[in-house]
């Protein structure tokens, strides 16, 4: 009986071990921003290939920038787009590859008021300078005739660590509001004025829902996975714009164009009368040597994968598919990859 | 009142303040293990057991690669810390008063009081960064330098009560030094170093900071050790701050295993102790 | 002397003292490898900031100035508030447990209180957030407005801030300062109280001989307490709000050194960010060190005065 047991057990253990061996794991890390939709692409390429695991962290844009500098995981994933100084502290030449588009939203959790709010980039700007203090005050009411807001304080919250997210909406706020350009600037990570820190587009969103009063931004399905309100804001024609497939996709046309060879473009504030100002790409960050060539075939197809059979998850979760023609620049950058 | 009926009343006074202190210390512990029993038991089925996490947002998923990935961490701990802690403790109960002894004595306390993120940090320095790869073994490696203090002194101070007959009877019948430490005088206070151990591993399975830039996180279920793994304490905190009622719920099942490993480990380190301490006496 | 001394080594040296000896000097050699990898790797932020870092209260990483100010701020505040709301009752406890209670009672709350340091600091934090934030939430709402106005009591009602920390803290170092003073108030001669109640004194006054006599160890038994506040990691950091700003409100949300520490380090992305978190790490390495010595050092003190020995009850010493 105990030899049995003792061969059966050996028996799985080597199975496994080979199993175990045959399995290979790719490491990333960054971006809150696209968390939902790569999350379930890995799991959908971890079912049509079930031996690739890649095993993606969500820890800001920031942290996926500086872990890929670092080549403590395989590839990054951020909102923001490195800068020139960052890509040439690291140690090889690294690639951006858009992946999806997506919006930042305003969310709020005014008591007694569940409607939708419009918002101007002057407004919003005002309010994370700290010149905008309460929900009564005049800016919001002169844009939302009607609605009935209490005296309550604006608890402004933003990003405790470094962010894509923050990096876009910072972007949208400077190109908008000079002052805020001036004070605050446009990084990942910045020195905010005021306000309470949530780590994550899943701390913010949780600090916003669960206080009182409180102004945020996150990524659109955030907003919408955890029913919270959000409002429209003021595009660069004029008009009053919801976050949604449609408006972020009007954001990108322009850009689709004229895109640079490297794919870093900022597409807030786009011209065009549906356009959604605070849309962005997000890239995923690739070396374009990479020491495993193994992961880096895996990365590739997966990649290409994504950018092909992957773009159909995106309506689901509140994601802009990329445009054709930036798939097709995707897909020949791609070739560039040694292997 | 009179003086000493004032000096009487101040008394009650004191013991009444005295009893409330210890209430007032209770009563917190009983909410928190009220709400980790009630909110856990809710969200614990056999699927969390079971399941990985599912992608964001979907409902379902369990925490399987995290109690896997915990018990292997602590594993890879104890097996880095318990023989440096034990050979330690033996070196300071055998050298007690000698300046270098007090120089060891000197760093596994000041080892004890790091605080974990500082033990974390310097894990990553050393660990992963030389090696551009997070992985378990870092993860067991942060671990085991937060164990070592605790196993050394411990075992210096159990081997220090051993009657100093049981070590020179030893060697008065001709065994080496080493022979007299080892087969003699440690075992007489294995029941102690037992609970000592265990009672370091219930302190470390709980450790959150040291992990976050070491063992990092997986959402697959992984064994290999050079690979990141999940653990308990970092996925309940992941899925503490997010915004996802399902996730919260997650959070407060995956306390209650972790209280439960806790209590385990603590309810396991006491029986040890009764049992071997029971075999010493034969 | 040293050639002495060394042959003297030379010959008392054998396996076993080399063999064991080894794994002490492993054991050093970590502790000073931590100390040297620490200063070594926050050297560019100690040449170009200097002592100014401690002062400054701007942190921005954008512009790379880098003031530590509100950190050290955060820190010492909310474990100086746990200290104030922790000590007595730990105090209470100890004086509890050892002087006055029942002895069925005496086993079982011992396990109690250390049942109360076993939890891991998440489902403290985990708590923290679910139920503590919401109270205190509650609490700021409830409190009168003419308070509201004193700069103790300001700010919108978040939940997260100072007094969620201070009081998560307090909870969490109320077990290693009660059960060291309760081995402080053990290595107290009996004669001591026999004395004081041969004098005809009241249980207080007997106590309070007792306490005082062992004022040193007592001391000691808080100083490890606070020691345990300053490093605390990850309960903190979920309740605390995790702002960099000076603020004198309970209620405002700030941040310690430890919290500041866990959520930026892996994006420090440039040397000079890396290098000024190592550098609040390597302080707070410092901060630590030197209370938890000092701690020990009057503890062992108290020992001494009383004749006996004194254990720190090592295994539950934790300081996560």
């Amino acid at each position: 009986m105990k030899r049995a047991l003792i061969s059966i057990a050996s028996v799985a253990l080597l199975s496994s071990a080979t199993l175990v061996a045959q399995t290979m794991q790719i490491n990333g890390a960054g971006a809150t921003f696209p968390y939902p939709i790569y999350s379930k692409w890995f799991a959908e390429y971890n079912k049509l290939h079930p031996n690739v695991q890649i095993n993606y962290q969500s820890i800001g844009s920031g942290g996926g920038i500086q872990q890929v500098t670092s080549q403590t995981v395989f590839f990054g994933a951020t909102d923001g787009p490195m800068t020139d100084e960052q890509l040439k502290a690291a140690p090889g030449p690294l690639m951006h590859f858009p992946t999806v588009l997506g919006a930042v939203v305003p969310v709020y959790n005014i008591p007694g008021f569940s409607g939708e709010l419009k918002f101007t980039g002057r407004l919003l700007a005002d309010i994370y300078l700290g010149k905008v203090k309460k929900w009564n005050d005049p800016a919001i009411a002169q844009l939302n005739a009607g609605a009935k807001l209490p005296a309550t304080d604006i608890t402004v919250v933003h990003r405790s660590e470094g962010s894509g997210t923050t990096y876009i909406w910072v972007d949208y706020l400077s190109k908008v509001a000079p002052d805020f350009k001036q004070r605050v600037g446009v990084s990942t990570s910045v020195n905010w004025p005021l306000g309470v820190g949530g780590k994550g587009n899943e701390g913010v969103s949780g600090l916003v829902s669960q206080t009182p009063g409180a102004i945020g931004y996150v990524e659109l399905i955030y907003a919408l996975q955890n029913k919270i309100s959000f409002g429209t804001v003021q595009n660069a024609a004029g008009d009053f714009v919801r976050a949604s497939l449609e408006s972020v996709t009007a954001a990108a046309a322009g850009a689709a164009a004229n895109m640079p060879a490297d794919f870093r473009v900022s597409i807030t504030n786009a011209p065009g009368a549906k356009a959604y100002p605070i849309s962005s790409f997000t890239w995923i960050l690739l070396y374009q040597d990479p020491k495993d060539k193994a992961q880096g075939k895996t990365m590739v197809d997966f990649m290409k994968w994504a950018l092909s059979d992957g773009q159909k998850y995106c309506a689901a979760l509140g994601y802009a598919p990329l445009p054709p023609s930036v798939v097709k620049l995707g897909m020949t950058a791609l070739g560039k990859i040694k292997l | 009142m009179n003086g000493i009926a004032r000096r009487q009343a101040l008394s009650w006074l004191f013991v009444g303040f005295c009893g409330l202190s210890v209430l007032v210390a209770l009563v917190p512990l009983a909410f928190i293990l009220f709400f980790v029993l009630s909110q856990g038991l809710q969200a614990l089925n056999l699927g969390f057991f079971t399941h990985m996490p599912t992608p964001v947002g979907e409902p379902g998923g369990g925490m399987a690669n995290a109690i896997v990935g915990t018990l292997i961490l602590i594993g890879l701990g104890s097996m880095f810390a318990v023989p440096v802690g034990i050979m330690c403790g033996v070196y300071l109960s055998e050298y007690a008063g000698t300046r270098f002894a007090s120089l060891v004595r000197f760093a596994a306390d000041t080892l004890n009081g790091v605080p974990s993120i500082v033990i974390g940090v310097f894990a990553y320095g050393v660990a992963v960064l030389p090696f551009r790869q997070f992985s378990a073994l870092a993860g067991g490696f942060a671990l085991g330098v937060m164990m070592i203090p605790i196993v050394a002194r411990t075992t210096e101070e159990l081997l220090l009560l051993v009657p100093a007959t049981m070590r020179e009877g030893a060697l008065a019948l001709g065994a080496t030094h080493a022979r007299a430490v080892f087969t003699v005088v440690l075992p007489s206070a294995l029941p102690g170093i037992v609970t000592g151990v265990m009672l370091a591993l219930a302190r470390i399975a709980g450790e959150t900071a040291p992990l976050l830039f070491t063992a990092f996180s997986n959402r697959f279920f992984t064994t290999k050790l050079n690979q990141p793994i999940a653990s308990l304490t970092v996925q309940v905190y992941t899925y503490a701050i997010s915004p996802y009622a399902d996730w919260h719920r997650q959070a407060w099942a995956g306390a209650l295993v972790l209280v439960s490993i806790v209590a385990l480990c603590s309810v396991l380190a006491r029986v040890a102790t009764r049992r071997l301490e029971r075999m010493h006496a034969r | 002397m040293l050639k002495s001394r060394i042959l003297h080594r030379a010959q008392t040296m054998d396996g076993f003292r080399l063999g064991t000896g080894v794994f002490a000097f492993f054991l050093v050699l970590i502790v000073a490898t931590l100390g040297w990898e620490l200063w070594r790797q926050s050297l560019l932020s100690l040449q170009k900031f200097g002592f100014g870092f401690w002062v400054t209260e701007t942190w921005d990483p954008v512009a790379g100035r880098f003031g530590a100010l509100p950190f050290i701020w955060g820190t010492l505040y909310s474990s100086i508030l746990a200290l104030l709301l922790a000590t007595p009752v730990a105090i209470g406890i100890a004086v509890f447990i050892s002087e006055l209670c029942p002895a069925r009672l005496k086993q079982p709350l011992i396990f109690l209180t250390e049942l109360l340091a076993a939890i891991p600091s998440i489902v403290y934090g985990l708590w923290g957030i679910f139920v503590l934030v919401p109270a205190v939430r509650a609490l700021q709402v409830a409190t009168p407005s003419a308070l509201r106005q004193l700069p103790l009591f300001s700010g919108p009602p978040l939940g997260v801030g100072m007094l969620s920390a201070g009081v998560i803290l307090a909870i969490m170092i109320v077990p290693f300062t009660s059960s060291v003073a309760r081995e402080v108030l053990k290595s107290v001669p009996a004669a001591q109280r026999e004395a004081a109640y041969a004098l005809g004194a009241t249980r207080l006054e007997a106590i309070r001989a007792a306490l005082f006599y062992a004022r040193t160890g007592i001391v000691g038994a808080v100083m490890l307490g606070f020691g345990r506040a300053l490093g605390e990691t990850m309960a903190v950091t979920m309740v605390i709000g995790n702002s960099p700003q000076v603020s004198w409100s309970l209620f405002a949300p700030q941040y310690t050194m430890a919290a500041v520490l866990a959520n930026e380090f892996t994006e420090a992305a440039n040397p000079l960010y890396l290098n000024a978190l190592i550098e609040i790490g390597l302080f707070l390495f410092i901060i630590t060190l030197a209370v938890n010595s000092l701690s020990r050092l009057l503890i062992w003190r108290m020992g001494r005065i009383g004749k006996e020995v004194v254990t720190l009850p090592a295994p539950a010493e934790a300081a996560a």
